[in-house]
């Protein structure tokens, strides 16, 4: 169920051979901003791949969200997805339009001390690494990364959205009418189903994901699961967190710490 | 050599007998064919407007890419997004950004570079219904 864990020297030379690499393709990693910070250990930035290299099967992109920090009625993240991934919510019906991230309030019933507390839950694509959305795509068009990184091929998705149906987190939207205010580092179009994608185009120019760069709480920490020098791996390590729904054995990489 | 001396040179006997039959034969020919004018380079089919906004070098000699940047891009489309290659020389933005007309800076639109060839070849694409075919900013809402 679990993927490798241990820390890959081989692919730690591959990082500075590409970091080699970053200057002549005008990349520049970006500083962590200050708020980062907060989450304890730098949130260092992903290094850019080589132009020509493919995704490094070595590495395990996940995110790690501390239910804690989630400030209620904030919804920066959501925004900063939405606007970089030119998800508009002007749709004719709103009910259609698309989620790469929402916000979900559970609230404590059980008695006790604890009942009426509220936990934020921010929810989107898990990046399972057993993804049930994979498993039922009748085209191949749902897949995983070499990274980790659980994509719709919107070029062979044929839009019957069983991927939604098996997809436990609801994770998945379909595109039910034609855009036109796409990004163009975003293509997205009608008659697709689409998710979270870490923001693929990001990473690969060594950027975090919107979401992880707009949260004022330092709520997210975004990086290498596989990577035990990660500020990700090693907060994974040293303190309780949680899957949801790990019962389900999907072994996702999102993962959350307080819930 | 335009269309009409084409077609004159086409039938040498009938000139003598029958020009004023053959005019209107001939203007109706110019008149279904496409906006784009003929090319008078001695041929004797009409082409396509091609504009090339950004002069310069093509990621590959243009009669290569005349025949193949289909396979090209459909090719590279499995690399960037399965494999996650990125980088290479074969990009959709990358021909946006050069191939995309200095007025309106679209691909598409009547007389810009994709749309204009696909019209004349009767090839209609859907990857604009995803991929943004201005480059540089923010669409306004404009479809071919
Ligand atoms: C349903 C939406 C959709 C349609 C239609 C579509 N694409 Fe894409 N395309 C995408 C997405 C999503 C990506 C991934 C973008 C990324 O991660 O950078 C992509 C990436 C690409 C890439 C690699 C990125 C780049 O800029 O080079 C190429 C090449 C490409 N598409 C070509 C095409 C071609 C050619 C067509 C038409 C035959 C097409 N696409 C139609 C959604 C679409
Ligand atoms: C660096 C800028 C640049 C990029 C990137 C680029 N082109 Fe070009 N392209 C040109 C130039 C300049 C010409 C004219 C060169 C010539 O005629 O030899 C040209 C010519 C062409 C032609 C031939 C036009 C004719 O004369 O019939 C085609 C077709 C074409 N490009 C398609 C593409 C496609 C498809 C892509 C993306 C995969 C692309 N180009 C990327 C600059 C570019
Ligand atoms: C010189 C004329 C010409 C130009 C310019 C041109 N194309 Fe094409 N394109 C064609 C022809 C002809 C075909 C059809 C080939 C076939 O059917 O085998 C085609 C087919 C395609 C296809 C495959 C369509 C399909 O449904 O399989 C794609 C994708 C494509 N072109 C993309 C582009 C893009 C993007 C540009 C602008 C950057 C462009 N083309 C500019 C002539 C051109």
């Amino acid at each position: 169920m679990t993927s490798p864990q241990t820390p890959d020297n081989a692919r730690r030379k591959f990082i500075a051979a590409a970091g080699a690499g970053v200057a002549g393709l005008g990349f520049t990693a970006i500083a962590p901003g200050l708020h980062l910070m907060a989450v304890g250990e730098a949130n260092a930035a992903p290094t850019p791949r080589k132009a020509g290299e493919p995704a490094n099967p070595a590495v395990r992109w996940g995110l790690l969200i501390d239910a804690n920090k989630c400030a209620p009625g904030c919804t920066k993240c959501i925004d900063a997805c939405h606007t970089e991934n030119g998800v508009s919510a002007n749709l004719p019906d709103p009910r259609q339009n698309s989620q790469w991230i929402r916000k979900i309030e559970l609230v404590d019933r059980r008695p006790g001390k604890t009942r009426g507390h509220v936990t934020q839950l921010p929810m989107m694509c898990q990046h399972c690494a057993e993804p049930p959305c994979v498993d039922v795509c009748p085209t191949g068009a749902s897949m995983k990364r070499a990274d980790g990184i659980v994509l719709v091929d919107r070029h062979t998705c044929i839009g019957c959205r069983y991927c939604m149906m098996a997809c436990p987190y609801k994770a998945r939207s379909f595109v039910h009418a034609p855009l036109n205010d796409q990004n163009p580092e975003v293509p997205r179009g009608k008659g697709c189903v689409e998710s979270c994608t870490l923001c693929v185009h990001r990473i690969d120019k060594g950027q975090q994901p919107a979401c992880v760069e707009s949260c004022p709480e330092g709520a997210m920490t975004f990086g290498d699961l596989n990577d035990a020098d990660s500020a990700i791996a090693k907060r994974i390590a040293s303190v309780p967190t949680t899957q949801v729904r790990a019962d389900l054995r999907l072994n996702p990489g999102v993962r959350y710490e307080g819930l | 050599m335009n269309k009409r001396e084409a077609i004159f040179s086409a039938f040498p006997l009938c000139l003598c007998v029958s020009v004023v039959r053959f005019v209107p034969f001939a203007l109706a020919l110019l008149a279904v064919s496409p906006a784009p004018t003929f090319a008078g380079d001695g041929t004797r089919t009409d082409k396509p407007v091609i504009e090339i906004a950004k002069p310069g070098k093509c990621i590959a000699p243009a009669e290569e890419m005349r025949r193949n940047h289909m396979d090209m891009l459909k090719h590279q489309r499995d690399r960037t997004l399965r494999l996650g290659i990125r980088g290479e020389p074969v990009t959709l933005n990358g021909c946006i950004e050069c191939h995309a007309s200095q007025k309106t800076g679209s691909v598409l639109g009547e007389g810009n570079f994709c749309q204009s060839c696909h019209a004349y070849a009767a090839v209609k694409l859907d990857c604009f219904e995803c991929h943004q075919p201005k480059a540089g900013f923010k669409a306004t809402g404009v479809k071919p």
